[in-house]
């Protein structure tokens, strides 16, 4: 009896900070999550240690993320196109000048290496040099370094590129994948909603007990299989079937992605419908098709009517399972990260990029933050989703 | 007010059209959904045998067997039960039995459902962060455990808290009126008769973490290890991350088909097992404690 009044309360107060461990949790996805996100911002997003040097004539003393990498693709060939003297661009890394100069030349530990710089610039005048700081010590006469615009929120939003590991300077535009997400998910749910929904109405008004309690169990154990293995089917049947139908060189597309998860969004769609039609009134039902309407006029101007919160709160939910998918949309949407123009062209959602790049981003750098800021967006998607459910919820019950 | 016949009879006539759409719909989906499930087990079952569950993989991983990914999902179901499992069910008795309706009751309860709403890949970003890298556990079996037991541990809270829920309030009484502490009640009233359907979580819980893959993506999974996992701090093949590698990457996707096949299968069959499991439990002691 001592001994109860000891230990109870310990098992009391554990018990009360199991409670809490989930709001605990939540925090500490928020405080790790965002500590490595917003950190992102404010970086430059030229290779650390590195930079980018012009001809002291040269009136382009700034750059952009995406100019640089025109630049360096040779898209972008003359000093003009950026507001510049009308003059060819070079371009110039520790590999030209190997190719310049001697190694006598540069000197055995590459200690004559910033006089040889200097010189192939000022030679050149529409050189742009990458070279690392330890060998241009900073300390170049002919030469300055470009200024690059650091990552920015505003231009990590609205960037349409997303070449998170191109060098010298990586361009990290989110659109292309916030896009491609809403693609991908909307065209899910407009698939899933209508039959769902339809097989919500079968299940709550419209079929025998008997047949309702075999369908319900199968639609609830398809609610458990693996992502991995849907998109597993998904890669060997949907995807080939989309290649031949539309006759496409690759079938790995957004519509693909729709289609396997408008699949997986169907059993959360049809249960959580199908619980906010059981929610109706017999009575309302009753007064429905005492006054001479049908059964199926019932449906529609009573039933759906009455659950229409509950439907929108499973369309909503059913929009959150999609934009959050991670294992089908990177196996079977063909993972290309560019602005998606048609549901027949490879696209790349959010989650799936962090799933594809995270495992070779280099640890604190660049482009790990970057996808941890990515993970801070589709957090916040999900919070939103949540916040919505709930208020679309509260509805119903008042 | 008198209705013409014809109206009459094509209001009949759109009835009967709607319903057979709306079931023609639904037996689609079904169908649907059983093609997946048929197709992975047609295919996969000609491969699965006791040499594909026992052995290891062979000759780049087109050959041989799946046994240790079958290991490294065992201990992560473990793993991750062993922390979710008693947390979650402590946490769903303070939800149900401890807590007072209230701003409390409700922020605990909304943090469940946002927990439960956060995409798994977050849970392998925030895994990474805090297990791998900030407690230094690297990529091993304890982050991954950690990891996945997060992730189901909304699951739990909730099954728990629905299990306590549908204990009749008459059983508190009758302890409490024979002098029963508030935790004694609990412990040897409310929770055995709530147990069957606490355990029912459980096994729902093990059936979504053995298929999750990204979450273990970054904390624990391993492409390929010559040797089984020595302690919690090595890294582990595991089924769904098997699966994702050998259809996706290397060069040799065509020949390690039959084993992708395979690995499908069974975490198919482990899906229909733990619900299989799970309804068997809740209608046999369902009956029972109804009869007491």
């Amino acid at each position: 009896m001592r001994l109860r009044r000891f230990t109870e309360p310990v098992f009391e107060s554990l018990i009360k900070i199991s409670g809490y461990s989930t709001g605990f949790i939540v925090l500490l996805i928020v405080i790790f999550l965002f500590k490595e996100g917003i950190s992102f911002f404010n970086l430059s997003p030229v290779d650390e240690g590195s930079s980018l040097w012009v001809h002291n004539s040269n009136p382009v003393k700034k750059l952009t993320a995406p100019q640089i990498k025109d630049i360096f693709d040779q898209k972008i060939t003359n000093w003009k196109a950026l507001g510049g003297n009308d003059q060819p661009i070079s371009l110039c890394t520790l590999d030209e000048l190997g190719e310049a100069f001697t190694e006598e030349q540069l000197g055995a530990k590459f200690e004559r290496l910033p006089a040889c710089i200097d010189s192939y610039i000022d030679s050149l005048p529409g050189t742009i040099g990458f070279f690392p700081d330890k060998q241009t010590a900073n300390a170049l006469k002919n030469a300055q370094p470009v200024q690059v615009d650091k990552v920015s929120f505003s231009k990590f939003i609205s960037g349409t590129e997303w070449f998170p590991t191109s060098r010298p300077a990586a361009s990290m535009g989110v659109m292309p994948l916030l896009l491609g997400t809403l693609l991908v998910s909307f065209f899910a749910i407009l698939f899933a909603l209508p039959l769902g929904l339809a097989a919500a109405v079968y299940l709550a008004e419209i079929a025998d007990e008997r047949v309702r309690r075999i369908l319900k169990p199968v639609i609830e154990l398809l609610a458990g299989i693996p992502s991995v293995v849907y998109g597993f089917f998904g890669l060997v049947v949907i995807v080939p079937l989309v290649q031949s139908t539309f006759n496409l060189p690759v079938g790995e597309t957004a519509l693909a992605g729709s289609i396997v998860l408008a699949i997986m969004a169907l059993p959360t769609i049809i249960t959580v419908s199908e619980d906010a039609l059981r929610t109706t009134p017999r009575a309302m039902k009753e007064a429905s098709l005492a006054l001479g309407a049908s059964q199926w006029q019932t449906i529609r101007k009573v039933v759906v009517p009455y659950a229409a919160s509950g439907i929108t709160a499973a369309a909503i939910l059913g929009i959150g399972r999609a934009i959050g998918e991670t294992m089908a949309a990177l196996m079977v949407t063909g993972n290309s990260a560019i602005m998606p123009r048609s549901l027949l062209q490879p696209v790349r959602t959010i989650p799936a990029t962090i799933a594809a790049e995270l495992g070779e981003a280099p640890f604190g750098g660049l482009h790990f933050k970057a996808l941890f800021a990515l993970g801070c967006i589709l957090f916040i998607i999900t919070l939103i989703i949540n916040f919505l459910v709930e208020r679309v919820s509260a509805k119903r019950v008042r | 007010m008198t209705f013409p016949e014809s109206n009459l009879r094509r209001k009949k006539l759109g009835q009967a059209l709607m319903f057979g759409l709306a079931r023609a719909i639904s037996y689609g989906i079904v169908a649907i959904l059983l093609l997946i499930l048929f197709f992975i087990v047609k295919q996969g079952i000609g491969v699965v045998n006791w040499r594909f569950l026992t052995a290891m993989p062979e000759n780049g991983m087109t050959q041989g067997g799946i046994f240790p990914a079958i290991v490294g999902t065992l201990y992560l179901v473990a793993g991750s039960m062993l922390f979710a499992f008693p947390v979650g069910v402590m946490a769903g008795i303070y939800v149900n039995e401890y807590a007072k309706e209230g701003p409390v009751k409700r922020f605990v309860k909304m943090m469940t459902n946002n927990l439960a709403g956060v995409p798994s890949i977050i849970f392998g970003l925030f895994g990474m962060a805090l297990f791998v890298n900030e407690l230094n556990f690297g990529a091993s079996i304890l982050a991954g455990s950690l990891t996945l037991g997060l992730l189901a541990l909304p699951i739990v809270i909730r099954t728990t808290e629905e299990a306590l829920k549908s204990v009749d309030d008459t059983f508190r009484q009758a302890s409490y009126a024979l002098g029963g502490s508030k935790l004694y009640t609990v412990r040897k009233v409310v929770l055995p008769i709530a147990l069957p359907n606490i355990l029912t979580g459980l096994i729902l819980a093990v059936g979504r973490v053995s298929g999750e893959t990204a979450p273990i993506l970054f904390t624990v999974a391993a492409y390929f290890l010559p040797k089984l996992p020595g302690s919690v701090f090595d890294q582990c093949m595991a089924l769904p991350y098997h699966l994702y590698v050998i259809s996706t990457s290397g060069t040799q996707i065509e020949a390690s088909r039959p084993m992708a096949y395979g690995t499908a299968f069974v975490l198919v069959v482990i899906v229909l097992i733990v619900n299989i499991l799970a309804t068997l439990l809740r209608n046999y002691f369902g009956k029972k404690v109804k009869m007491n």
